[in-house]
């Protein structure tokens, strides 16, 4: 017997038949690694790593270890009880000076200044005149200069600026900064303002996605429903918008919300109201721009779910005695869940990341996450900031989709 | 808009350098040419029919045209890398200044150029610049909604008498300033109050009492917008999109000349230009009244050459920002102060705005 099977499972080359199934399921996952090849290098370089690297600059800032190595040295045995000894203060003006000849000031002076707003001027203006010292005792020399090389808080940082790695830009995203000697303290109110933002992120995207999800769920029952005439055309309706840049639809709530535009106009003309109202640059713009505009992202999962559920069900349920709208809520709503799951993730997902349809529909406080990364990338070129908030916002995506995964189940999830 | 455009300079450096390292030689031509570099649009086109052609005209050069968007490390990479392709280019006297003091600029030599400085428009310092042009930020109304409009900067900031939104653009140059003139501080301690912390204090807080009313806006040509749907009663604007807008949709704006702020244009050649000497000629046309006045003609922005308003039409001397009786109260926008504060301003107005 066991040799029969031997031989059975040896091909005409002899070859063991395992080896050869192996072998040619092998090459087959091969090949299929050679088709996606392409794609998961693309994914790698021009998203993983750009994204990774962006990410990095979130703790690392290397800016004062580069251009004052001196200063950030001599300050690695300082204590931070007093302030530095007379050789610190040397290589500080030793830095500044070649700072100064390197016209590097700007960048150190802006470093110093996202800590310690307002001493950026002050810091160029002293590096100017330190450039001019040529002998020691530079400590009195310097806090004559400037009195603000005679602050504790300007210290400390300088003796953080010795590691490449700052924590800065993630306590700042959340509201918290370093006190004069490097403890964590919360920001002062009036520089407090991105918890609030995240809140607001959050706020809107939960409302826009609620929003869509009451007026999409009727509109993809009726289309799910109706004859295949009246339906595609219904249909057309509901993704022309959908094929409509973005910055398009959303100047076309700006004619339709202004002061005197078409709606204002509307309700003063059928005498709803006697003052335009304020629709536009404020909350009420901002979430029916992003509304209209996620609308199709999450009708349609939950249409295409509706087109595979069969309509016997609730007939069978009404034929078992249940009324319209227990067999309705029992029988056909619980099918729908996965593509109502689809549909608000994506639409909720999308709309943290808002920015444009914000900046133009919507009030100072009414900016998101994606404005305030959007400004520090490229107005201020402040990209500790941008990652540091892009990081955060990110991972609360991650954490939130895990959350609905372990709730919902991805699994469960059909986009059509 | 400066600002945006400053900024824009780091990431586009690496453009930049592939652009300088990709420019094709210039082949040696028989005839002599030059190349001037501007920021594009109505400007340009205006500058290439009263300056570029007719210079060409007169002294057979040829000249040829490119278009920036103010990225000042275009033409330090050009520098750096001794390969300079711009002879003659357009720009912001803050950028200038910063790229003289670092020698990327070739200082003019007002002598070889053949003009008389002290001819030229005061409050333009840095030596490597000959001014171009002259543009004012004002506060403009819509004369529909407020047939005598607001008469000051103080009335800017009076809602009680003027109702309405205000459209501002979002940035803190111009508007910091405006806050302390209308706090009461006199023009010319606009900027000595405004380097201390306290006067940055008191613009934020002048501002604090119409930030509910105001429309903040990203571009300046947004305000044109703003003001037409009625979105705002009144809003800061460039005094030459008014006039223009004024005369092309026959909208009732009226510009409030009263603290207009000046910002200059101005012509720089980098050092190390392979055309020197034409550059020299362009410029020595470029600021002739002659031209000047004829460019006011088409773009109403003012001429820098003192002499060139006289030979403005004179429909058209009433809306130029340097005409006589518009410059009482006028504040030139301190650049070097700008290039200086910019950052640290920009991030306190940001945090401010968003609060």
């Amino acid at each position: 017997m066991v040799t029969m099977a031997v031989q059975i499972a040896r091909g005409p080359d002899g070859m063991p038949l395992r080896t050869k199934l192996a072998r040619v399921e092998r090459r087959r996952k091969l090949r299929a690694f050679t088709l996606v090849l392409p794609l998961l290098l693309f994914i790698l370089i021009g998203f993983v790593l750009p994204i990774g690297r962006m990410m990095f600059n979130a703790v690392h800032d290397d800016t004062l270890l580069t251009l004052m190595p001196r200063t950030t040295a001599a300050l690695s045995a300082w204590d931070g009880a007093d302030l530095p000894d007379e050789s610190a203060y040397a290589a500080l003006a030793e830095d500044l000076k070649q700072a100064w000849a390197q016209r590097a000031t700007g960048a150190i002076a802006k470093r110093i200044n996202y800590e310690l707003p307002g001493l950026g001027s002050q810091v160029t203006s002293s590096a100017r005149k330190a450039s001019t010292l040529s002998a020691g005792p530079y400590k009195p020399a310097l806090i004559e200069i400037n009195p603000l090389w005679g602050r504790q808080d300007v210290w400390s940082l300088l003796k953080r600026g010795s590691s490449a790695y700052t924590a800065y830009y993630l306590l700042r995203s959340v509201d918290y900064q370093y006190g004069p000697n490097s403890e964590i303290v919360a920001s002062p109110p009036e520089n407090a303002i991105f918890w609030d933002m995240f809140l607001r992120t959050l706020g809107i995207s939960i409302g826009v996605t609620a929003a869509t999800l009451l007026l999409g769920f009727p509109v993809a029952y009726l289309l799910a429903t109706l004859p295949a005439k009246y339906s595609n055309l219904l249909m057309i309706m509901v993704v022309l918008p959908f094929w409509t840049s973005l910055l398009v639809r959303t100047v076309a709530w700006v004619v339709l919300l202004q002061q005197h535009g078409v709606l204002n106009e509307m309700l003063l003309g059928l005498h709803i109201i006697s003052q335009p109202a304020q629709l536009i640059f404020n909350r009420i713009g901002t979430v029916i721009a992003m509304t209209h505009i996620q609308l199709p992202f999450t009708l349609l999962p939950i249409y295409s779910v509706m087109k595979t559920i069969s309509r016997t069900h609730v007939r069978a349920a009404r034929s078992l005695g249940a009324g319209p709208f227990y067999a309705f809520w029992k029988v056909y709503f619980p099918q729908t869940l996965p593509g109502i799951a689809a549909g608000s993730l994506l639409t909720f997902i999308l709309c943290l990341g808002y920015y444009i349809t914000p900046a133009m529909v919507g009030g100072p406080n009414d900016q998101m996450v994606g404005s305030f990364i959007a400004h520090y990338t490229n107005e201020e070129l402040n990209w500790g900031m941008a990652s540091a908030l892009g990081a955060i916002l990110l991972t609360a995506t991650l954490v939130l989709y895990y959350v609905f995964n372990k709730l919902v189940g991805v699994d469960r999830i059909k986009m059509g | 808009m400066r600002k945006t455009r400053l900024m824009n300079v780091g990431a586009l450096a690496v453009i930049g350098l592939a652009v300088t390292a990709l420019a094709p030689a210039i082949p040696a031509f028989a005839g002599e040419q030059l190349t001037v570099t501007s920021f594009g649009g109505p400007a340009q086109d205006a500058n290439r029919k009263v300056i570029f052609e007719p210079f060409s005209k007169a002294s057979g050069i040829k000249v040829n045209e490119d278009v920036f968007n103010g990225e000042i490390s275009k033409i330090r990479a050009m520098v750096e890398s001794k390969s300079v392709s711009w002879d003659v280019v357009d720009l912001y006297p803050g950028l200038a200044g910063q790229l003289c003091a670092e020698g990327t600029l070739e200082p003019i030599d007002w002598k070889k150029l053949g003009l008389d400085r002290a001819n030229f428009m005061e409050g333009e310092t840095t030596d490597c610049g000959v001014p171009e042009v002259v543009t004012g930020k004002v506060i403009a109304y819509d004369k529909d909604k407020f047939p005598s409009g607001p008469k000051t900067v103080a009335d800017f900031f009076d809602t009680k008498k003027f109702p309405g939104k205000r459209g501002l653009q979002r940035r803190p140059v111009e508007n910091l300033e405006w806050a302390l003139i209308a706090d009461g501080v006199p023009l010319e301690d606009v900027y000595n109050i405004l380097g201390t912390p306290a006067g940055v204090e008191r613009a934020f807080k002048k501002l604090d009492t119409i930030k509910q009313d105001i429309v903040w806006f990203q571009t300046s040509s947004q305000a044109m917008q703003l003001l037409a749907d009625g979105q705002v009663v009144m809003a800061a604007a460039y005094s030459h999109r008014i006039v223009d807008a004024v005369k092309s949709s026959g909208k009732h704006f009226q510009i409030m000349w009263d603290t207009q702020q000046l910002s200059m244009g101005v012509w720089v050649i980098p050092t190390g230009s392979p055309h020197r000497d034409a550059a020299y000629k362009f410029l020595a046309f470029a600021g002739l009244p002659r031209p000047q006045a004829n460019f006011a003609n088409i773009m109403p922005c003012g001429p820098t050459n003192k002499e060139a308003l006289a030979l403005v039409d004179s429909a058209i001397l009433p809306d130029l920002p340097n005409a006589p009786g518009h410059m009482a109260s006028a504040l030139m926008i301190n650049a070097e102060f700008w290039a200086e504060k910019s950052d640290e301003l920009t991030q306190r107005f940001t945090v401010w705005v968003a609060k």
